[in-house]
């Protein structure tokens, strides 16, 4: 803090050395910018980097970086990817996981699994839904709609902690936004430039299959925990998912856990952010026209500044 | 707007009009005939830039508002149902959370600049005090914004930013239970934090047209920081300044779109896509970027008292710098000693967040 005071203060005791030769100026190309960029580049990186290790890791290992269709600027859901993710999902992590905020018309959703309205309506379909009242005063229950969220497998939080062993088991909705991992310093700089936004999908894939059994010799698992090497901490309340072959692939897709895992942090990432398809669309219309806006701004500006020089 | 104008509407409607309110004048004068210096460089667009920045925000911000629910069971969900439901709703959010950012990038540069070249110096005292309050108006918004989605970090981050009033003697206490309005952060902070937040951007507005205004009693500041002695010096501020002002302005929109399109997430904390739990404490509750060198600050200091003074005064001290800075010449330019500590404080203001954070526990 002091020293931000007296850096503000040094000033007063510069020595005046001006050459106040001002008109000599006029028509002087300006001083050159790039180290001045530069160093407005590493002032930024640094601000961020002081966030970025402010939130720093608890240790263990990095996740890796998968190679994702909706990474960058063209980036699309394999829809296929989204179906076999949806079904991992729905035959695996909603028996104790909710997902609140996604409701079966997403599924038909453009920029989603690709569902037709009709596949949409035959899955909601499935479930039976608690609705009420009705004219006579009763609470009824009927088949679900496209209008329905997806079902909580607990009727509240208590009734999971109770099943669960005392843990309760996060709504999967926006965990592919939600999980994180310190990439360091410089890295997070290049990653504004390449646009990595694959924290979350990298972690929840790593987290799948991170499950070591038995633990290591000196880790001190504590009771009713398991090992993962990427949860923060190690012991993580939620069992190993997932093991080959557990669902079906209708699409000949191999029954491994690492498709498994790629396939449900696909769907997750979906759940997460709808609509990223349409934002990455969009932003490359609005990148082309500004870019084409600025030339004509800057030759506009050059032409009526041409005898003020 | 200093002086009576010199425009002179052709059509007799408008001569009617102008006889009895000279707006067209006022416009005139300020924006188009207003003599600005010709050898100003492109980080004097930053001014025009920030205006753009403030308009975006509260277009977004009033649209968002009609889609959101200050409710603490429903806040989150209102959010996320505009980022999902609502028409081009994630693009108003992700448009909104960045440009608090671009906006707060911009001030930056444009205070920065201001150090740089000695803007502060008579004879524009006042209008680098008028910057100052807008500096203050615009963490207060910025901060009661992010509360509103009322995330994890929202949460924690009013927690822990209203409790710092607390170390204030006396009064503290009594202020900290005014800002919750309760006995701890909870609904009736969320509503007056929305209130608050709607309300400050337009006393903003309003700081900034008497920032204009003395901007433009005064002169504006050039990069030799000298004041101008001929007309030769100046060149109108239509078409000269609008262009350039407008060029620079599209280059700022092409950052910020990287940011909506491609990473609007890159500077959000994933802590705040899990929704406010007062029972689970994140591992670390970190503000946005823009506050990380005043939290710094307040985290290098073990008192918690002496901290919130000393993070406070970081700020105030800067309404003090037209007096605490007795050099006669305003540009850094010809500043050799001056020049190399405004870079220091630059790198250094940066670079801070890292140092405290990494070693030393919270302090509060």
């Amino acid at each position: 803090m002091l020293p931000v005071l007296s850096r503000i203060e040094t000033p007063r005791a510069v020595p005046n050395s001006i050459a106040d030769d001002v008109l000599a100026k006029y028509g002087k190309k300006a001083a050159p910018m790039a180290p001045v960029l530069l160093a407005m580049v590493l002032a930024g990186g640094l601000l961020i980097g002081g966030g970025q290790s402010a939130k720093a890791a608890e240790g263990g290992p990095t996740p890796p970086s998968l190679s994702w269709s909706f990474a960058g600027p063209f980036g699309k859901f394999d829809r296929g990817a989204l179906q076999r993710g949806y079904k991992v999902y729905k035959e695996v992590c909603a028996t104790c996981h909710s997902m609140n905020l996604v409701h079966f018309r997403n599924l038909a959703d453009p920029g989603g699994p690709g569902f037709t309205a009709a596949q949409a309506q035959a899955v909601a379909s499935e479930i039976q839904v608690k609705d009420g009242p009705n004219d006579a005063g009763d609470m009824f229950d009927r088949p679900g709609r496209l209008a329905d969220k997806f079902p909580s497998p607990f009727p509240n939080e208590n009734a999971a902690r109770a099943a669960n062993g005392g843990a309760y088991p996060p709504d999967l909705s926006l965990m592919a936004k939600a999980r994180n991992y310190d990439r360091g310093f410089p890295q997070f700089i290049f990653d504004f430039f390449t646009q990595f936004q694959e924290k979350g999908p990298n972690y929840i894939d790593a987290l799948m299959q991170g499950y070591v059994d038995p633990p290591p010799a000196d880790f001190k698992l504590p009771e009713g925990a398991y090992y993962n090497k990427y949860y923060p901490g190690h012991a993580i309340k939620m069992p190993k998912p997932i093991s080959d072959d557990q669902v079906t692939y209708d699409d000949g897709t191999p029954q491994k856990v690492e498709n498994y895992a790629k396939d449900v942090s696909t769907f997750l990432m979906w759940t997460a952010e709808p609509h990223l398809e349409a934002r990455k669309k969009l932003g490359l219309q609005v990148m082309i026209f500004l870019i084409i806006f600025a030339f004509l701004m800057y030759f506009t500006k050059k032409k009526v500044w041409a005898n003020a020089h | 707007m200093s002086g009576p104008s010199t425009y002179q509407p052709s059509h007799p409607a408008l001569q009617w009009f102008e006889k009895r309110l000279p707006l067209i004048g006022l416009i005139h004068s300020s924006f188009v005939a207003y003599p600005t210096p010709r050898n100003l460089n492109y980080w004097w667009t930053f001014g025009g830039i920030l205006s753009m920045m403030l308009g975006v925000q509260i277009v977004t911000g009033v649209i968002l508002a009609m889609h959101y629910t200050p409710h603490v069971d429903m806040a989150f969900n209102s959010v996320e149902s505009i980022v999902r439901d609502v028409n081009y709703g994630w693009l108003l959010r992700y448009l909104h959370s960045n440009g608090a950012s671009m906006f707060f990038i911009a001030v930056y540069i444009h205070m920065f600049r201001g150090l740089y070249y000695g803007s502060y110096k008579a004879p524009r005292e006042v209008l680098w005090i008028l910057g100052v309050i807008i500096y203050l108006l615009m963490m207060a918004t910025g901060f009661m914004g992010y509360v509103l989605p009322w995330g994890q970090m929202s949460f924690w981050g009013a927690t822990v930013i209203t409790n710092l009033f607390s170390a204030i003697p006396y009064v503290g206490e009594s202020i900290v239970t005014l800002l919750w309005g309760g006995y701890s952060v909870g609904n009736p902070t969320l509503n007056r934090f929305f209130s608050l937040h709607y309300l400050l951007p337009f006393v903003i507005a309003g700081v900034v047209v008497l920032h204009v205004w003395a901007l433009h009693v005064a002169g504006q500041n050039n990069p030799a920081g000298v004041e101008p002695k001929t007309e030769k010096d100046m060149v109108p501020f239509t078409p000269y300044a609008t262009i350039k002002d407008g060029f620079g302005m599209v280059c700022f929109m092409i950052f910020y779109a990287w940011f909506v399109f491609y990473i609007p997430n890159y500077l959000g904390d994933p802590d705040n896509y899990i929704q406010a739990n007062p029972g689970v404490t994140p591992a670390h509750i970190v503000p946005e970027w823009y506050y990380l060198p005043f939290y710094a600050i307040l985290r290098s200091i073990p008192s918690k008292l002496g901290g919130v003074i000393a993070m406070f005064s970081a700020i105030i001290v800067l309404a003090f710098l037209p007096w605490l800075d007795s050099a006669k010449t305003r540009s850094s330019k010809y500043r050799p000693l001056a020049k190399q500590f405004f870079w220091i404080f630059v790198v250094g203001s940066a670079a801070s967040p890292r140092r405290a954070s990494t070693s030393l526990p919270a302090a509060s």
